[in-house]
Order: structure tokens, then C-alpha cells, then sequence
């Protein structure tokens, strides 16, 4: 039988990694979901062969590699064009129309992993006639999907869904517009990145984003504890002007959240909110 | 022994077991119930309505953060796996696909194992696959208590038999009288 000692144990373990990876490196993963960072160092401690928390504690410490290993374990790259095509479409219904009000339009992508959903909005602006008047940033604490992220290559066999995901998502035209097939891979159109600024931001550590329209952020709150999605949701809340929409991923929400009183539900089931007007 | 907690896998065929089981709980089951399904990822809210219908408990699709009630079933939603916090609050994860599943039983047994330790119970339903094996085996060395569908009651039999196989299991009972073992072991509480 596995000793309650030993959970305990290991609790302690994984504290005083995390610890050692804030002190080392600055990245604080203190306000992460412990469930899923257990998972996460387990899973590396599996693949390298390692015998303890403790003794990839000093690796970390010791072997800057072995740490740029765990920091991409740390963030979860699943993602893809149009994923979650309602969302899209919904957005298409409810929030463009604000949008086409506006002279210019800000859009602040937070978390943008390799850059698939991005490219997405980029193509349903474009769509709605509103990507000339927009910028969008996209950011991320991972500087090897940022770079992946501004590259916009992506392999060809994802290309069926991606397709499958853009005709769901009230898509226009033709999803093969959007790309160059080549050997493997399918090149985005560079027009796509035209209006993208891909920058380094780290949501635990960094500060706001000024004036935006828009915030984006799907999949990422998920991972953070109760406290830490209070603060970084307060982040976007002073990153918005005012009636500027917030876009969460469709299995998170504001419901246990400190600002829910500050935002508006616009679309309930995709989880488009809207910051009041004055608050 | 208190339980505090049940945690069900299930696969192929496991939208029927699952209602064999749920249904016969009572509405006031003095403990959480959290499941996973393996669906299309695609998939809608179908199974919680359809389980909704037939029980007397309360289910519903398992939201992020919210807290582990007795009285209810949380099912994973789809595409998302399904995890306990120690403060048994709810978490899900889009990290990638364990056993090609997502959510997978694997995920869900291990976090919950971590967080309710021996008050836990762990059961394996049909299956066509072998998730969950890993996780069960993990309920038991943390104390908890774990229960198979026996696979020759089940629609697919591999996930019962990996799980036994993995596993020194506790029960391996027929569907029809899981529910039954369930409310005995659940009313133990405080005698």
C-alpha cells in the first residue's frame, strides 16, 4: 500500500521544485493547477529516466537544457485552426457587428501557443472586411511556439480538420485560399501575418496591454488556481476599454471569479463576455 | 471505512452500463460521483441528458473549479480530461490524448487518488480498450477500493479484463449488482 507519507512527500517534493524554478529562473508556476503540474513533472520524470522530484529539482537547478525541457512540458500546445468552430461563428454574429462600429480595432491574443487560433481570427476579420483596421498582438511565455507561431507552417495532414473546423465556423470562402501546400506542410498566406505582432508576455509575471478591443484567451485559465485566474482576469479586465469583449475557452467562465460582476455574458455557451461600461 | 468519492470509467458500451449503475443510485447518494465516457471529441452534451433522464441523481457535465458534491455525477466533457484538485474542486486539461483517449479514465483515477487517497472508490466498466488500468492501480495503492465489471457481463470485455489483469481488484461483480454494492458501501458511513 502506497503510504500517505509518501503522497506527502511528494507534495512537498513538487513545492520546492516549482520553488526552485521561480528563484532559478523568474517562472512562477506557484498559482498553477497542482493536479495538472503534478502530471506534467511526472510525465517527465517517466520519459527521462529520472529516479526522484528531488533529484530533477537539482537538475533544474544545474542543467539550464533539462530546465527548457520542463518549461515546454509546462505549457500545453494542443490547439488548432478554428478550433471550436461555434465559437467562431458566434463571434461572427454577436461581436463583428460591435467591431464594424469601431475606426480601428485592437486585439490582444494572450496565450497564442503556435499560432492556429490566431491565424484564424486574422482570417474571419479579414472576412468581415475589418483585418486592414486591426492589430492583433499575440503572446505567449514560450519562446519556441512563438517562433513556431510566427513561422505559420503547419503540417499537412492537420489540414482536413482545420477545413472541416473552417466550413463549421461560418468560413466564406475557401479554406484553401488561406494556405500554399508544400511537401509536408501547408504555408499560411503572409497576408495573414501582416497585421500580427508576436511578442513574449508572460500572463503570471507581466503587466497590462493597453486599449484593447478585444482579449482572447481560450484554455489557459484552466490551468491556473482560483487565486491566479483572479489576478491574470483582472489583467484583462484593465488591458479592455470599456464594452471590449473578454473570449475564454468554451469549458471555462467566470462564474468563480472575483470580476464576474464586471463583465456582461454576451454569447453564454461559447463564453464571450463584455466589460462594463464604467467599471 | 468512510468513502468519500467514486470515480467511473467506461468505453464501449458504456453509455448502457453507465445507466444500469447511475440509475439505481438514489437521489440523496451521500457521495460524488465523477465519470469518464470516451466520446467523439466532437461530440454534444447527448450522454448528460441522457443520463440526466434516467437517474435519480442530479448529472451534469463537470465544470472547471466547482466543487465535488454528493448527490451529483460529474461526467468529462468531451475533448477535456477530467482531474480532482486536493481541495476536491474540479479541474480540466486539453493536454494532449493518454491511451489515445481524451478525457481518459487514466487522468481522472490518478488525480482523484492523489486528492481523496483511501476514501475512494475506483470502478472499471466495458470497455474496448485498456485505460484505466493504470489509474485503478493507483486508487489501490493509495488505499482506496477498486471494482470490475465482470467482462463477462460486459458489452467490450478488454477494459475489464486489462483492469483485472493490472490490477488486485476488490470486486469483480456483474453490472446489475454494482449499484447495489455501491449503496451498501456508502451507507456504512459512521457506523
Amino acid at each position: 500500500m502506497r503510504h500517505i507519507e509518501a503522497l506527502q512527500n511528494e507534495d512537498i517534493e513538487i513545492q520546492l521544485l516549482i520553488e526552485a524554478i521561480f528563484l532559478k529562473y523568474g517562472y512562477d508556476f506557484r498559482g498553477y493547477s497542482r493536479a495538472h503540474m503534478k502530471r506534467r513533472i511526472m510525465r517527465r520524470l517517466t520519459i527521462s529516466g529520472i529516479d526522484s522530484i528531488s533529484e530533477m529539482q537539482r537538475l533544474v537547478i544545474y542543467d539550464r537544457e533539462f530546465f527548457e525541457k520542463l518549461l515546454g512540458d509546462f505549457s500545453i500546445n494542443v490547439t488548432e485552426m478554428f478550433r471550436d468552430p461555434s465559437f467562431y461563428k458566434a463571434f461572427r454574429k454577436e461581436v463583428v457587428p460591435v467591431l464594424q462600429t469601431y475606426p480601428f480595432i485592437k486585439v490582444w491574443h494572450a496565450g497564442c501557443s503556435t499560432g492556429e487560433e490566431v491565424y484564424s481570427m486574422a482570417i474571419l476579420l479579414k472576412e468581415e472586411g475589418l483585418y486592414e483596421r486591426s492589430q492583433i498582438y499575440a503572446t505567449d511565455f514560450n519562446e519556441e511556439v512563438l517562433q513556431k507561431a510566427k513561422e505559420g507552417i503547419y503540417p499537412i495532414e492537420a489540414i482536413k480538420e482545420y477545413t472541416y473546423n473552417y466550413q463549421h465556423a461560418g468560413g466564406k470562402a475557401a479554406f484553401a485560399d488561406y494556405y500554399v501546400a508544400k511537401y509536408d506542410s501547408a504555408i499560411l498566406e503572409p497576408s495573414l501575418k501582416k497585421k500580427v505582432i508576436f511578442a513574449d508576455h508572460n500572463l503570471v509575471t507581466d503587466g497590462v496591454f493597453g486599449e484593447m478591443n478585444v482579449v482572447i484567451c481560450r484554455n489557459v485559465l484552466i490551468y491556473f488556481d482560483k487565486e491566479l485566474q483572479n489576478k491574470v482576469v483582472g489583467l484583462f479586465h484593465e488591458s479592455l476599454c470599456n464594452g471590449g469583449f473578454l473570449c475564454l475557452g468554451s469549458k471555462e467562465s467566470l462564474r468563480f471569479n472575483k470580476y464576474v460582476d464586471n463583465f456582461d455574458p454576451v454569447i453564454e455557451n461559447e463564453k464571450v463576455y463584455r466589460k462594463k461600461f464604467g467599471c | 471505512m468512510k468513502y468519500e468519492a467514486i470515480v467511473i470509467g467506461a468505453s464501449t458500451g458504456g453509455m448502457n452500463a453507465l445507466k444500469v449503475v447511475l440509475s439505481a443510485l438514489p437521489k440523496k447518494f451521500s457521495v460524488p460521483v465523477l465519470v469518464v465516457q470516451h466520446l467523439s471529441p466532437r461530440s454534444d452534451s447527448y450522454l448528460v441528458e441522457y443520463l440526466s433522464k434516467a437517474c435519480k441523481v442530479m448529472v451534469k457535465e463537470a465544470d472547471e473549479k466547482e466543487k465535488a458534491l454528493p448527490g451529483y455525477v460529474y461526467i468529462a466533457p468531451p475533448n477535456y480530461h477530467l482531474l480532482v484538485e486536493k481541495d476536491r474542486c474540479l479541474a480540466l486539461s486539453t493536454e494532449e490524448r493518454v491511451n489515445y483517449a481524451r478525457p481518459s479514465v487514466d487522468v481522472l483515477f490518478e488525480s482523484a487518488a492523489d486528492a481523496y487517497g483511501r476514501s475512494l472508490i475506483g470502478i472499471i466498466l466495458t470497455g474496448a480498450n485498456y485505460d484505466g488500468s493504470k489509474g485503478l492501480r493507483r486508487i489501490k495503492q493509495c488505499g482506496g477500493l477498486a471494482i470490475v465489471q465482470d467482462p463477462c457481463s460486459a458489452e467490450a470485455d478488454a477494459m475489464p479484463k486489462a483492469a483485472i489483469q493490472a490490477v488486485n481488484v476488490d470486486y469483480v461483480i456483474t453490472l446489475d449488482k454494482i449499484a447495489p454494492l455501491l449503496n451498501k458501501l456508502t451507507e456504512e458511513i459512521g457506523e
